[in-house]
């Protein structure tokens, strides 16, 4: 999993409550074999006028020109902001890849569903949550500013405005950790490697034959 | 202090205990499949990760392959896509797969212990939620996520939390007809499909004893419809005498080694579980659902039941659409139920004597003329070469029945095996839910004699008054 503890950059603005996993990477999407390749997809039904098929060439759709990342003034942003309630719906892994994929590595929302919480860590997003006010804020002054940017510092847990304002964000410990030292549920397995060694050992002597 | 089986099975592969009432376990062994394990592959090329333990792992394509003509490959793109990535992956990882032409080839919870890849002792995985299967040979076996998949390839181990215990006691002298399928469907009915939920569950007493292992692997397979990742079967003579001779199992001297030690997994005889429950055999039928929950089920000689008999009103909701969905009305005989198509197979009860069963029934009958459509899909190639040597297959053929390639087929109706929208199947599967064999299919479950008996008859009908 890939490091995370600055991010600097565009902030994109999804202005709705409750977007479920089907929005953000629609079912006929899962049939791949793949965890990346979902960017060109993410938010498929509201991003193109036409209806997306794994395999399509997306680079050749009709773009909706009224969706806000295909305006022009988004582009390249690694920071999405959202309302309350974002990721509900399917547990699929998908969610995360895909706005991984397309880029984002921090989501800011009021709030969130639970399994796509875990996920977003899971996978090297990090999901802060702010107060409706503070969340609110934000939305008026990206709409005010173009190229308006935040600066997100995981390891200060603060988020810094254009301005100079500060914003103070919680994040479990042990999570931030992770992040922090881009460590996946499997790198901090593999950070006990020597009692995994030491356990296959003394395995092999009791049970050979699981090892023969 | 005295240990259950569970805790035995767990402490023995516990690496590291975390702190945090999460441990780092140990896997044995790996089943992969070509469904959940394509985006676990890809995670390790990411990330530059290689498997931990090669040989601990084990693939087949089961879900998406076709089981007809296989010489024609496999027309449905997406999954022909599916199945030659588990082969690039295996090839690229230097991974034993059974690949769709090897007479190994099978679904993956039939193949493993058919193989003596399932042990005693082991803890086993694999992407699949019917991996309770494998408890059945006295082994901790339970399904997990894609990421877990991941997880595994890369470290040989898990992050688990340990789950309550559940003993399920079964006495009594088995009747006539009841099955290792009766049994679980007659366990589900009594603790509900949650009743299980955050348990591992140990099966006992005198009838389980008196099964055979195929038939513990039909009650284990099931655990997970009661809501319990893993299930399992105390070792015994039985097990050994399973396993001895296969191809994956210790030989000579190492062999001797692993009896003496496997003959240890089993509830010491005063260990005390979280729950307990028990059931008489005595009393139990041949077992048929009537609903979309394997909870909503009955005897042979019993009846679809009234929405009132049910006193809680979220249940007599769950009810009434069940019947809805089943077409089916209140009161009605389950002996009355007509039926469309009838499916032998899925890693429930696909195995040799599975197919014996359904045999002896269909020996010197015909499929009834209502009946559009009655399949047999062996569990393995071996099991398939088996049968064939026994001459069930032409037992099979003459009675009207389709003798088709292994893999699980109509079980989820990944590939062209399907009901349509309506149709009515008995199927010897293991889930009974809206959609599962197509949109709109409605599913009954039973044992395979059971099934073949309404393949006969066009109707469900008590096997012994056949
Ligand atoms: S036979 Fe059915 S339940 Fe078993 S592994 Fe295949 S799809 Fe799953």
């Amino acid at each position: 999993m890939e490091k995370l503890n600055t991010v600097e950059g565009i902030v994109a603005p999804m202005d709705r409550p409750n977007v479920d996993t089907d929005a953000i990477i629609p079912k006929q999407f899962l049939k791949s074999i793949k965890r990346s390749g979902f960017g060109p997809n993410l938010f498929d039904e509201w991003r193109y006028l036409d209806h997306g098929e794994p395999g399509m060439d997306n680079s050749g759709r009709p773009l909706n020109p009224d969706f806000v990342l295909n305006q022009p003034r988004y582009a390249g942003a690694n920071i999405l902001i959202a309302r309350e309630n974002f990721g509900c719906g399917s547990s699929r892994e998908h969610a995360p890849w895909a706005l991984l994929d397309y880029g984002f590595r921090v989501v800011i929302a009021p709030s969130y569903a639970d399994i796509f919480f875990n996920n977003c860590f899971k996978n090297g997003i990090l999901p802060i949550v702010l107060s409706e006010n503070e969340v609110d804020s934000i939305f008026s002054e990206i709409a005010a500013t173009e190229g308006y940017q935040l600066k997100v510092d995981l390891s200060a847990q603060t988020i810094t405005k254009p301005g100079g304002d500060v914003l103070h964000f919680e994040v479990d410990e042990f999570r931030k950790h992770c992040l922090i030292n881009g460590l996946d549920d499997i790198g901090m397995t593999l950070e006990h490697i020597d009692d995994i060694k030491a356990y296959e050992q003394q395995r092999a002597k009791q049970a050979p034959w699981l090892f023969s | 202090m005295a240990k259950t089986l569970y805790d035995k099975l767990w402490e023995s592969h516990v690496v590291r205990d975390n702190g945090d009432g999460t441990c780092l376990l140990y896997i044995d062994r790996h089943l992969v499949h070509e469904v959940t394990s394509p985006q676990a592959f890809e995670g390790l090329r990411l990330a530059g990760r290689k498997p931990w333990r090669v040989d601990a792992n084990l693939a087949t394509p089961d879900h998406n392959v076709p089981t007809t003509d296989r010489a024609q490959g496999i027309s449905d793109p997406v999954a022909r896509l599916q199945v030659e990535t588990l082969e690039t992956n295996c090839r690229d990882f230097n991974i034993t797969e059974f690949t769709m032409d090897d007479i190994r080839q099978g679904i993956v919870h039939v193949i493993s212990p058919e193989q003596g890849a399932t042990l005693p002792g082991m803890t086993l995985v694999c992407g699949d939620s019917h991996t309770s299967t494998h408890g059945a040979l006295g082994a901790l076996a339970f399904g997990i996520g894609t990421s877990e998949v991941e997880h595994v390839l890369a470290t040989q181990c898990l992050v688990q939390k340990k789950s309550k215990s559940m003993l399920v006691k079964v006495e009594g002298e088995t009747p006539d007809a009841v099955t290792g399928k009766d049994i679980i469907l007659a366990i589900i009915e009594k603790i509900g499909t949650a009743g299980g939920t955050g348990y591992a569950i140990e099966f006992a007493g005198k009838a389980i004893r008196d099964l055979s292992i195929e038939g513990r692997m039909t009650l284990c397979n099931m655990a997970i419809e009661a809501g319990a990742r893993a299930g399992m079967v105390a070792v015994d003579d039985k097990t050994i005498e399973y396993v001895k001779g296969r191809p994956y199992a210790p030989s000579a001297a190492m062999w001797e080694q692993a009896v003496a030690d496997w003959k240890n997994l089993v509830s010491d005889s005063d260990a005390i579980f979280d729950k307990v429950i028990e059931l008489d055999v005595e009393q139990m039928q041949p077992m048929v659902t009537w609903g979309t929950s394997p909870e909503m089920v009955t005897s042979i000689s019993g009846s679809v039941p009234a929405v009132k008999s049910f006193t809680d009103t979220v249940k007599q909701e769950g009810v009434n659409a069940a019947l809805n969905y089943m077409g089916l009305e209140e009161n009605t005989a389950i002996s009355d139920i007509y039926l469309d198509k009838v499916f032998i197979g899925s890693c429930t009860n696909s195995r040799i004597e599975d197919l014996r069963a359904a045999a002896a029934v269909a020996k010197g009958r015909k499929v009834a003329a209502n009946i559009k459509l009655a399949m047999v899909v062996p569990g393995s190639g071996l099991v398939k070469q088996q049968a064939e040597r026994e001459g069930l297959d032409k037992i099979f053929i003459e009675a009207g029945f389709e003798w088709r390639e292994p893999g699980c087929s109509m079980c989820l109706a990944m590939n062209a095996d399907k009901l349509e929208a309506g149709e009515r199947c008995a199927s010897t599967s293991n889930r009974n839910f809206e959609g599962r064999q197509g949109q709109g299919g409605r599913t009954h479950l039973v044992s395979p004699a059971m099934a073949a008996a309404a393949a006969v008859k066009g109707h469900f009908v008590d096997v012994r008054k056949l």
